[in-house]
């Protein structure tokens, strides 16, 4: 049973939120000419890597915001906590985010980012 | 051997005349397999069936041996015992942590029909034939027969058995608790550890299995603590530390789980002990508890030794033998026979000694040295260095020993055998550090060759081992060790503290390494000869786990599952060492090699009462009632449970069959006027600059040039294609919608719809607010709605020009303000009238009224559905399971081709959405017009296909339609679309098969006639 310090609340139970799975998914919009299966990877194709993992959460018995965590899932130590639309600071959450195999696919490339979201967010 | 004469003569024989922290003054009966006996204030039911001289007290698992009391304590694997009457009874608890109070009433276990004559005790007699993984090798074949055998097996198998009555009449509670410092476990080393911590102010809790805190000291002589006797120094500790307003002390509280982020669970039992359990405090409380740091005192477990014979009643651990009669004045043997591998149980052979006892000491050592050696020497007690009890025997009690020298490494015989009388074995095996709360955190082990035992290595969590779980079974640096983790302990939660000086302990020296003998041999070759048991309460033997090794199951997990040793309710507490090191012994390997198994919570049994709490009957899900819940159940309502709500489900008049009544409803409906509460389904209030935009990417169709005051019915997809809700939104202003959701989706629309807010349209400004509880629904429907609204009192036009389908108009309804939607979920004229939660019995009391005249008919859910299914309209969830898209329902229409972007869009183009056998939306008339056929039921084109069938679909909604005076039912079926005026076939269970054509899913009103009234 986790404490997630919610950057809104503060550290609360893991009973207050609800895991969103990966961070980080840029949605490719719809009129971009991507491949069903270039698309698959966007809708389907999830990570589950041992170590690092950096995840959406939402305080939904809360606040209800959503926030992006990096979080160690063999220690579930929870290494940074940082808000939706932007990019882990520390060294590892960074070096994770870069590693992921779904940084430059064409899924990713089809997603147009808005100013506000970088990284995208999904 | 000679007997020496007992000084006792007032108490019962098994009395000892020794110190004992029990209250001779307060004798208490208890009754035991029908019969009564008497203990006193302060025993176990296992120490006052001792003091009774009762030692059989339960059958074991597999073999249905007899078995006695092993230890003193929570790693009890025998002697396990169902207590209670009835209502109240509970089986498997130890004999050894149950408190003893009048009345208590206790039954072995295990038994047919009694404890001394068991039936099931041939099982030893053909114990050659019940190897390890006997089932495994015995039940494989013929594979058909396997029903047969799980039948007889299960029969066989588990222990106890469970209240007959499974409504648990006791309450339990429970507390959420913070603190910076749990110390689990009450022994020296944890108060030490406590009121280290406690100095500094910080916020401890301190909690202990037992009923006293105290641990090991209870049941030690001749120890003293800062110059007083242990006992005295912990009863002063307790005084200190309950005058502490940051402590909290917690006995009879078990730590038994120890998860992430140092969040622990523990089981107080509160009135257990009690005769009669006082009403205003609960039977036991769970403890959740966030502990900043946690201070592990555990303690540790003595291990048996593996010798045929060891599980005879009157076999014991020598630290329970000491605990016994140091703790509760209970000698359980006159003729008592020591055999160990250590020094530890030379204090038990002097306590028995001094009790009265005539001892024999059989060391597996040939070489000990000490003070506790010399002192038993000097005392006159035999010892016999180097020898080892070789076999035990006995009928229902251990009543003679062979013992035999034995070579350096305890396994071969090294001499001649000696025979002795004895009614008592205390064993020592040396001792297993408790390491299951540290291990359960994810804690590190390493195995420590001297002392030969796995102890805590690096923690996980913020946590610390201290004492004898840590293996600093010395008592004096366990004080020392306790201090500094009470120090560090505090220092890590931001409180500083002077280290306090530890006190001197006086006890006599020992030697803490035990000689390393996981088997003692029998002089037979391998699995021959007697049983020496290595799990107690599985009944797996030294030969079973060397067996399973050569079997191929080297790897420790393997062995316990094949085995079962390590399994049941004490987990191996006392087996688990013994167990993986006669593995390793066969695998010709290490023993850090082998490894232990996972430790897993709990550390001892939790009843789920416990678990459970006050969640259970009315209180295991909140009930959500309409606030015209008054009128439905004042009605004669039927109802059903639609998620958490409580809808009504029909409104029988008379002896009315649901049957009868539904049909009655659906045809008022449509020839009068119905009226259904519709107040649980789902509202969300949307507003802000962007709230359209939202929508359109939202929803499949466009909503930028709705209308104020116009409606339009919308589906919701994942963004994988498939729909997920549907419902009607409203413009209520520019900037400002109403959107309804389905009753059971209300809470995941509003969930989601946040999600794409907050995670990938940041840039939007909308604002959501549910709304569903602020409003309270009535939906009027029928030819006579208009009439019936007129009549009640509604202050604006209701002429379809000026009020017309779809649409929304804000007006007052016999004085009351309301927002009416004509929106139609029935294909009559139909207006879901609004009001403010608060007003809405007053509502449906005065349309009711308003009705009357003309014919107004409450509805329920029941003929909702049939309603909808008269007019082909689809139930999410019921049409779809999360694997349908529009077009699969037939509905391209409300799907935007122009729109660039909404949710499901680019998976709506992927290829395989649009291949023809998906399964789609149809009709069926069944060739039986009187026949409802099951929702469920399988579509196949050929019954008389062979098995197993190709499967076409399956129908979603079926009933029977008064409207249409026949059967109606809708079907996704594969390519269905495509198939209408085809028959379908339907194999029953029954064998027999149902026929139907598949139609257009719409059959009432095809045309949409009826929609103004």
């Amino acid at each position: 049973m986790l404490i997630i310090t919610c950057p809104f609340c503060g550290p609360r139970d893991e009973a207050e939120f609800a895991c969103g799975g990966e961070a980080h998914i840029a949605r490719p919009l719809a009129e971009n000419k991507i491949s069903d299966a270039h698309f698959a990877d966007y809708l389907f194709m999830r990570d589950n890597p041992k170590g690092l993992f950096l995840e959406r959460w939402r305080h939904s018995a809360g606040c209800r915001r959503w926030f992006n965590v990096a979080r160690d899932t063999v220690s579930h130590e929870i290494i940074e906590i940082y808000p939706m639309g932007s990019l882990p600071k520390k060294a590892s959450p960074k070096a994770a985010y870069k590693a992921s195999w779904r940084r430059d696919t064409a899924a990713e490339k089809a997603a147009v980012r808005s100013p506000n979201k970088a990284g995208g967010s999904k | 051997m000679a007997f020496r004469t007992n000084a006792s003569s007032a108490q019962p024989m098994t009395r000892s005349n020794t110190a004992a922290r029990i209250d001779r003054n307060k004798p208490i009966e208890f009754t035991f397999d029908g019969r009564s006996y008497t203990g006193f204030a302060g025993d176990t039911l296992a120490s006052a069936l001792l003091a009774n001289d009762v030692h059989l007290v339960g059958r074991s698992f597999k073999y249905h041996r007899p078995r006695g009391i092993l230890s003193a304590g929570s790693e009890e694997p025998n002697a396990l015992i169902r207590l209670g009457k009835g209502a109240y009874a509970e089986p498997n608890l130890r004999a050894t942590q149950i408190e003893i109070f009048d009345g208590l009433y206790a039954e072995s276990q295990n038994r047919t029909p009694s404890l001394k004559f068991d039936i099931g005790a041939i099982n030893s007699v053909l114990g050659r034939f019940f190897p390890a993984g006997f089932y495994y090798k015995t039940f494989m074949w013929p594979a058909a027969m396997w029903m047969s055998y799980e039948h007889v097996i299960r029969h066989a198998a588990g222990l106890g058995k469970a209240a007959e009555d499974h409504n648990d009449p006791d309450r339990y509670e429970k507390t959420h608790a913070h603190c910076d410092i749990l110390v689990a476990g009450g022994g020296a080393a944890g108060l030490m550890a406590a009121m280290q911590a406690a100095q500094s102010g910080a916020r401890v809790i301190l909690a202990d299995e037992q009923n006293e805190f105290g641990g090991w000291l209870l049941g030690e002589a001749n120890i003293s603590i800062g110059g007083v006797p242990a006992l005295v120094w912990v009863s002063a500790m307790l005084t200190d530390l309950a005058a502490l307003p940051n402590v909290t002390l917690l006995p009879r509280t078990t730590v038994f789980g120890y998860m992430d982020h140092n969040y622990l669970t523990l089981n107080e039992r509160v009135t257990d002990h009690l005769p009669t359990r006082p009403a205003h405090l609960p039977r036991q409380r769970l403890w959740k508890v966030r502990a900043k740091q946690v201070i592990i005192a555990q303690g540790a477990h003595e291990r048996p030794l593996v010798f045929a014979g060891n599980d005879l009643p009157g076999v014991m651990l020598a630290g329970a033998v000491r605990t016994y009669i140091n703790r509760y004045g209970v000698c359980p043997g006159r003729r008592a026979i020591v055999v160990c591998n250590n020094d530890d149980a030379y204090r038990t052979a002097l306590d028995l000694y001094n009790a009265g006892a005539d001892v024999v000491i059989t060391d597996l050592r040939n070489d000990a040295k000490g003070p506790l050696i010399t002192a038993a020497r000097n005392a006159g007690i035999e010892i016999l260095r180097g020898h080892a009890i070789i076999a035990a025997y006995g009928n229902q009690r251990v009543a003679r020993v062979e013992i035999a020298p034995v070579d350096d490494s305890v396994t071969a015989i090294s001499g001649d055998i000696l025979h002795r009388d004895c009614d008592l074995i205390s064993m020592s095996g040396g001792l297993s550090p408790a390491v299951h709360l540290h291990s359960q955190a994810r804690g590190k082990l390493q195995w420590d060759g001297a002392k030969l035992c796995f102890r805590p290595s690096a923690t996980h969590e913020p946590s610390f081992n201290i004492g004898a779980c840590n293996a600093s079974f010395d008592l004096a640096t366990a004080l020392k060790e306790a201090i500094r983790a009470g120090t560090k302990a505090a220092a890590a939660t931001n409180h500083q503290t002077i280290a306090l000086t530890a006190p001197d302990v006086v006890s006599a020296n020992q030697n803490w390494k035990p000689l390393a003998a996981w088997k003692i041999p029998n002089g037979h070759g391998a699995g021959r000869g007697p049983k020496a048991f290595v799990d107690f309460q599985n009944d797996v033997t030294a030969s079973d786990v060397s067996l399973a090794a050569r079997e191929g199951y080297q790897s420790v997990e393997h062995l316990k599952r094949y085995t079962t040793t390590g399994m049941g309710t004490d987990q191996g507490k006392t087996s688990n060492i013994n167990a993986l090191a006669i593995l390793a012994d066969a695998l010709g390997n290490e023993i850090p090699e082998v490894g232990t198994t996972t430790f897993r919570m709990p550390y001892t049994p939790s009843s789920i009462g416990a678990i459970a709490g006050r969640d259970i009957g009315d209180l295991f899900d909140p009930v959500r009632l309409t606030r015209m819940d008054a009128w439905h159940r004042a009605n004669g309502a039927k109802f059903e449970h639609v998620g958490q709500w409580m809808r009504a489900w029909y409104y029988p008049k008379g002896d009315e069959t649901i049957h009868e009544a539904v049909n009655r409803e659906v045809k008022a409906a449509r020839t009068t006027a119905g009226l259904l509460d519709a107040s649980t389904l789902g509202k969300i209030d949307i507003r802000g600059r962007d709230a359209a935009e939202f929508l359109n990417r939202l929803y499949t169709n466009a909503w930028s040039k709705l209308g104020v005051g116009k409606c339009r019915y919308g589906l919701m997809l994942k963004d994988d294609g498939m729909v997920m809700d549907d419902g009607v939104t409203t413009r209520l202003g520019e900037n400002h919608f109403h959107m309804t959701t389905t009753t059971g989706g209300a809470a995941g629309v509003l969930d989601w719809m946040e999600e794409w807010l907050q995670t990938e349209w940041p840039d939007l400004e909308v604002y959501l607010t549910s709304v569903t509880e602020q409003w309270a629904v009535a939906t009027l429907s029928g030819p006579n709605a208009g009439k019936i609204l007129q009549d009640a009192g509604i202050d604006f036009d209701l002429s379809p020009a000026e009020f017309p389908f779809m649409s929304m108009k804000e007006g007052h309804i016999g004085g009351l303000p309301a927002r009416i939607f004509r929106i139609s979920f029935t294909g009559e004229l139909s207006y879901e009238i609004n009001v403010a939660a608060r007003h809405g019995l007053a509502l449906w009391t005065h349309l009711m009224t308003a009705g009357k005249p003309h014919g107004i008919t409450p509805y329920g859910t029941e003929a909702m559905h049939v309603l909808r299914a008269e007019k082909g309209f689809i139930i999410v969830g019921q049409e779809t399971d999360g694997s349908v898209t529009p077009h699969d329902l037939g509905m391209d229409w409300i799907v935007s081709k122009a729109k660039s972007d909404f949710i499901g869009k680019r998976a709506l183009a992927r290829e395989t959405m649009a291949y023809d056998n998906r399964k789609q939306l149809v009709g069926l008339l069944c060739s039986e017009p009187s026949t409802v056929i099951p929702e469920g039921a399988h579509a196949v084109l050929d019954p008389d296909q062979p098995m197993p069938m190709e499967m076409l679909g399956q129908v979603t909604s079926s009933y029977f339609s008064p409207n249409c005076g026949r059967s109606i039912a809708m079907a996704m079926l594969k390519g269905g679309h495509a198939r209408k005026g085809q028959t379908v076939f339907f194999p029953m269970l029954d064998g027999t098969v149902l026929k139907a054509e598949i139609v257009d899913p719409v059959f009432f009103d095809p045309k949409g006639e009826r929609i103004d009234g």
